[in-house]
């Protein structure tokens, strides 16, 4: 919402109110100052000046050269493209080292080879008009030629941009923040007073409204003015529209958008002789009725919406946007002005299925007063009448009755409790009264009809406070309970996670929660997996966020493949993030904490598994089992394994399928983990029990056998494990060798096996006897040979 | 006659050690003079020859002797030592500016690093740490936060709906409604986590971004209270000098409401780059808890109050770190991620 500072004058006195004060004093008032813009500020070295004589440019059609009085010596010569330039014309000139909005500097230039020591400027240049003009603005032929253009066109205006929150639609208005202006600074606010003449003639003779449903239109007001000639409007009221960004258009329309400025009320005009049957009717549209709006665009209305037709078709969508049937044009004499209040939710969900959100719906689906709506229809009348226009007796006024205004009760000491405060109840009173509450003697507060958002004593305490002031509120900490605060056990774990994994030299990586559908045919996901079943967005930013992620390895693949493509020799990165898998019967989906790990550069399988094994031993997770994985569509076939862990599967990891690292664009080998989190967190133990430090000497030996390639060293350690008895301390996988030497198919496996007693000293014989059970074991389960 | 042959030995045995330069040459040495062949073994074997009242005097003498020439070769012994491991020391000499072989570790995520701080700032003062859902009812993420349906604050939060029912919460604030559902008062929670809305990606806007959601319902919790917890966390966030604006907004669900500003932590309030010339910074939404949402929760306003707060994690971590581009926080580019 723009603000021209000097239209509070029309309701206050501002003196000694300057813009930096204000912009302050409003702000910590609760009406928050985005800028003040003045343009004034902006515009330097630009003056009034008249075109003497134009020529044509030698070197470009498009182009003319003027020769333009600027009131010096001589006059200067400029070159444009403007194609309303004439002679005689007055101008604005930004001269040579002169500058515009938005930091333009105009210096002296050479446009096609024709010197030109300045520009002629449109009304968007100025800043006075956001909109593109087709040429530059011609002034009237009284224009002193050489005056400053900021004093001539009065552009020394500082204009005050507010943000509104969403629960004080009455601060979308002129008067609305004026009142503020004046609760904040303490000055009084006076409405301005709108007594026009009316006509013998009784607009009830010539139109009538009927609202066929109070539920969407609480209140409609109209008023006929004849006589009307459509001309401009008023300079003063052109320039205060452009000033808070609007367009003029003509005085009929002006008005109507003056009004909605300074009332927050919007309103609309239509051309009375184009209403059939002198009748306005307020309903429900008809499904698939059709109505062309203003804009010149056709609609399909549906019955959610509210019209406004005559007696013959619709003509107008209610609140958003007339119909191009009954648009005042430059022939229209009467004109029947409308001010009503239609029902909010209405106006927003037409607005949305319209998806014509303007600046009247955008106030109606606030929720409006509809006492306001006969104050702004009185003020465009007033407007209208003062140009010329002759106003009907009578305003035609339908509507349900009143609400009874909301009555709560002032209890200074709950709000001085709740504040935390100390403030008198006579300033908490006289503060409210600033604010056009009303006070009685017992206390009883009567809340203004356009204060729709105060419901309970907590909006009072507001109110008081925020212009009592927020500054006063003291800062105490708080004296209740004590509470003993702290992380969860899963919080706990999710902190030591992200711990042991940069002390394993992965980087953390934070990803959307919401991807591309595709992603599961580049990671070659078969069509029926489950992992296809997922949560669907329905208002996506694009298909490629359209769904919410089931598996965490497309987007950690494409951290890698951002990594990769930036020439990043190697990465190790890790995700502790959500997936969203639907569970049927279920409102809300699963989301399960996962962990996602990646890496490539200089790194192979085994390098990752360490990783894992390292992270799930730290965590206190019992030793996890690692068995081949063939079937998994998105892994090297040969170079993945599921995890399990006391026989659950807790994740996968393995090589990325080098089809699947080629849609990635990544040409080397990448490892992937996924772990479910979730699943880790009750296998993890963090309980330490202390064991003695062994007393007696440890003996190792070594044995080396050769034996199907095809067999798991995993096989040779569970015939280590089952044969080597209580004395098994450790066992090492030390060397493995496939060549010549071994044959083909074949693979020598070398291991360390460590033995020890807690008790004793172990003794050759004892531990020979174990070895040769194991190697037996070896030989008959695993046909392998020992190697001498 | 022995006695001269003795002092002979002694003076060029002196000489002669004077002129070993290694371990080898000391030993022979040794067997020369000291050894069972050696000279001075040979000269105390001919004492037989001597007169019994010479044959102690010669014999202390030859021992006086051995002893000299024994301490003279274990210092020789000692220096040579000393020498050679001079001489391997300092062919042993490195260049010790030569870098440091790296032990690769990784970083936590800078969000990450960030929340940790603030999560120790609150768990300090007695809060415990609560989480929701990413996906969550319109019910907790609007109509329990006193934003009924048509609301027309919720269109200034563009919302992803999966179905009229089921939305990706906009806030952390359906927490507080799931935490009140749950739990009796005292309460003093904060909630971090992702929050979700329609924007457009640009350098100040992702769709994903995080929230850290305060809560505090007890008896007699008032507005200074507020006042009081988010001037603490914001000294010890941004220093003891940092001061605090308090200016009125309007959120559904609480009331009063405020936003908060900080003096610039850059410039301390002279107005910077940073502040964008105002001196201020915004850091956070608060307000005391609306009536109606305790109610909702089944907690009664009447005897019962308590303060909410919500802060947008990437805009504390922008700040601290003086990141000016959002989106840098998800592409996760190693060069970005390792300077934090």
């Amino acid at each position: 919402m723009k603000l021209p500072m000097s239209w509070l004058k029309d309701y206050m006195n501002t003196d000694g109110i300057d813009a930096e004060s204000y912009e302050r004093e409003m702000t910590m008032s609760g009406s928050k100052v985005e800028k003040i813009e003045n343009r004034a500020d902006e515009i330097k070295n630009v003056v009034v000046g008249k075109i003497e004589k134009i020529e044509k440019h030698p070197d470009a059609d498009k182009l003319v050269v003027c020769q333009v009085n600027v009131g010096e010596e001589a006059p200067l010569q400029i070159v444009t493209g403007a194609p309303n330039a004439f002679e005689g014309a007055y101008v604005v000139v930004a001269k040579h080292k002169s500058t515009l909005p938005g930091g333009v500097k105009i210096t002296k230039s050479k446009l096609r080879g024709v010197e030109s020591a300045g520009m002629m400027c449109s009304t968007d240049e100025l800043g006075i008009s956001e909109t593109r003009a087709d040429g530059i603005l011609i002034l009237p032929d009284d224009a002193p030629i050489g005056e400053d253009i900021c004093k001539y066109l009065k552009l020394d205006e500082n204009v005050v941009e507010f943000e509104i929150t969403s629960n004080r639609p009455d601060c979308m208005s002129v008067i609305g923040l004026a009142k503020e202006t004046a609760a904040t600074f303490g000055r009084k606010f006076t409405e301005p007073g709108n007594s026009y003449p009316e006509s013998e003639k009784k607009a009830a003779d010539y139109v009538s409204v009927e609202v066929k449903d109070f539920s969407l239109c609480p209140r409609y007001t109209a008023r006929l003015v004849e006589n009307v000639k459509i001309a401009p409007s008023p300079d003063w009221m052109q320039k205060r529209l452009r000033e808070c960004g609007l367009r003029p258009i003509n005085n009929v329309v002006d008005i109507t958008n003056y009004v909605m400025l300074e009332y927050g009320q919007p309103m609309h005009s239509y051309d009375f002789d184009q209403i059939k049957g002198g009748k306005i009717i307020v309903r429900a549209a008809e499904d698939g009725e059709l109505l062309e709006t203003l804009d010149d665009k056709p609609h399909k209305l549906d019955s959610t919406m509210i019209v406004i037709s005559d007696t013959e078709r619709s003509i107008g969508v209610a609140g958003i946007m007339g119909g191009a049937n009954t648009e005042v044009s430059e022939n229209t004499t009467r004109v029947l002005f409308e001010a009503a209040t239609f029902s909010g939710v209405k106006i927003r969900r037409a607005a949305k299925k319209l998806g014509m959100r303007t600046d009247a719906s955008a106030l109606f689906e606030k929720g409006l007063d509809p006492e306001n709506a006969s104050k702004a229809m009185e003020r465009a009348c007033k407007l209208l009448s003062d140009m010329g226009g002759t106003v009907l007796s009578g305003m035609i006024d339908v509507r349900c009755a009143p609400k009874e205004p909301l009555k709560l009760k002032l209890d200074d000491r709950q709000i001085n409790n709740f504040l935390g405060m100390d403030i008198p109840r006579e300033e908490m009173v006289k503060i409210l009264e600033s604010l056009e509450f009303k006070v009685e003697s017992d206390g009883t507060i009567i809340v203004p009809s356009f204060r729709g958002d105060i419901e309970t004593y907590a909006d009072i305490a507001e109110e008081i406070v925020r212009i009592y002031g927020y500054d006063k509120i003291p800062t105490v900490l708080m004296n209740s309970r004590v509470t003993t605060g702290g992380k969860s056990r899963k919080q706990q774990l999710e902190d030591k996670t992200k711990d042991i994994l940069t002390s394993l030299g992965f980087f953390e990586i934070m990803t959307y929660s919401f991807t591309d559908p595709k992603l599961f045919d580049d990671i070659n996901v078969p069509a029926d997996s489950p992992l296809r079943n997922t949560l669907k967005i329905i208002n996506p930013l694009g298909e490629e966020n359209s769904i919410m992620r089931t598996t965490l390895i497309p987007t950690t693949l494409e951290v890698l493949k951002t990594n990769y493509s930036r020439r990043i020799p190697s990465a190790a990165v890790f995700e502790l993030g959500t997936r969203y898998i639907p569970v049927e019967g279920q409102q809300l989906p699963d989301e399960i904490g996962t962990l996602s790990l990646g890496m490539y550069g200089d790194v192979d399988f085994y390098d990752l598994k360490g990783a894992v094994c390292q992270l799930l031993k730290r965590l206190g997770v019992p030793r996890p089992a690692f068995m081949p994985e063939k079937q998994d569509p998105t892994f090297h076939p040969g170079r993945c394994a599921v995890i399990a862990v006391k026989n659950k599967i807790i994740g996968i990891l393995g090589q990325i399928h080098p089809r699947v690292a080629k849609n990635y664009k990544i040409n080397t080998e990448i490892y992937i983990a996924e772990l479910d989190f979730g699943a880790i967190l009750p296998l993890c133990s963090s309980e330490i029990t202390y064991s003695q430090l062994p007393k007696f000497p440890s003996t190792s030996r070594d044995i080396a056998m050769v034996l199907d390639d095809s067999i798991n060293v995993a096989d040779i350690e569970k015939i280590i494990e089952e044969n080597a008895g209580k004395i098994l301390e450790s066992y090492k996988l030390f060397d493995v060798y496939r060549g010549e030497q071994v044959g083909e198919n074949k693979k020598s496996v070398a291991y360390s096996i460590t033995f020890r007693a807690a008790d004793r000293t172990l003794v050759d014989d004892e531990v020979s006897e174990v070895m040769n059970k194991i190697v037996k074991a070896l030989e008959t389960k695993l046909g392998a040979s020992l190697r001498a | 006659m022995i006695k001269e042959t003795l002092e002979k030995i002694k003076n060029q045995a002196i000489e002669e050690l004077g002129e070993i330069g290694s371990v080898e040459a000391l030993e022979s040495f040794r067997v020369k003079y000291l050894g069972k062949k050696g000279s001075l073994t040979s000269v105390l074997k001919s004492m037989g020859s001597l007169s019994p009242e010479e044959r102690p005097i010669v014999g202390q003498r030859a021992n006086e002797v051995r002893a000299a020439i024994e301490e003279k070769l274990e210092e020789t012994r000692a220096s040579l030592a000393q020498k050679f491991e001079n001489m391997k020391l300092a062919s042993e000499t490195i260049d010790v500016t030569m870098p440091g072989r790296e032990v690769s570790l990784g970083k936590k995520h800078p969000l990450t690093t960030v929340l940790d701080d603030l999560k120790d700032i609150f768990i300090g003062m007695g809060y415990s740490i609560a989480e929701g859902p990413d996906v969550e009812l319109d019910y907790y993420n609007f109509e329990a936060l006193n934003l009924p349906p048509d609301h027309p604050a919720r269109d200034t939060q563009d919302t992803f709906y999966i179905n009229d029912n089921v939305l990706l919460r906009t806030q952390t604030s359906p927490v507080q409604i799931r935490y009140m559902e749950q739990h009796k008062p005292p309460i003093r929670i904060i909630a971090p986590g992702r929050v979700f809305r329609s924007d457009s990606v640009d350098a100040t806007h992702s769709p994903v971004f995080h929230q850290i959601e305060g809560l505090v319902v007890d008896k007699g919790i008032t507005m200074a209270n507020l006042k009081g917890t988010l001037e603490t966390f914001a000294r010890k966030l941004y220093g003891e000098d940092t001061r605090l604006r308090f200016r009125p907004h309007h959120f559904p669900f609480t009331e009063p409401s405020a936003e908060v500003d900080i003096s610039c932590f850059n410039c301390g309030g002279k107005g910077c780059s940073v502040c964008k010339g105002e001196g201020w910074i915004e850091i956070l939404g608060c307000g005391m808890v609306h009536p109606k949402v305790l109610k909702i929760c089944g907690i009664d306003p009447d005897e019962y109050s308590g303060f909410a707060f919500g802060i947008g994690l990437e805009r504390v971590a922008l700040f601290r770190y003086g990141i000016d581009d959002m989106r840098l926080f998800f592409e996760n580019d190693l060069r970005f991620l390792n300077q934090f």
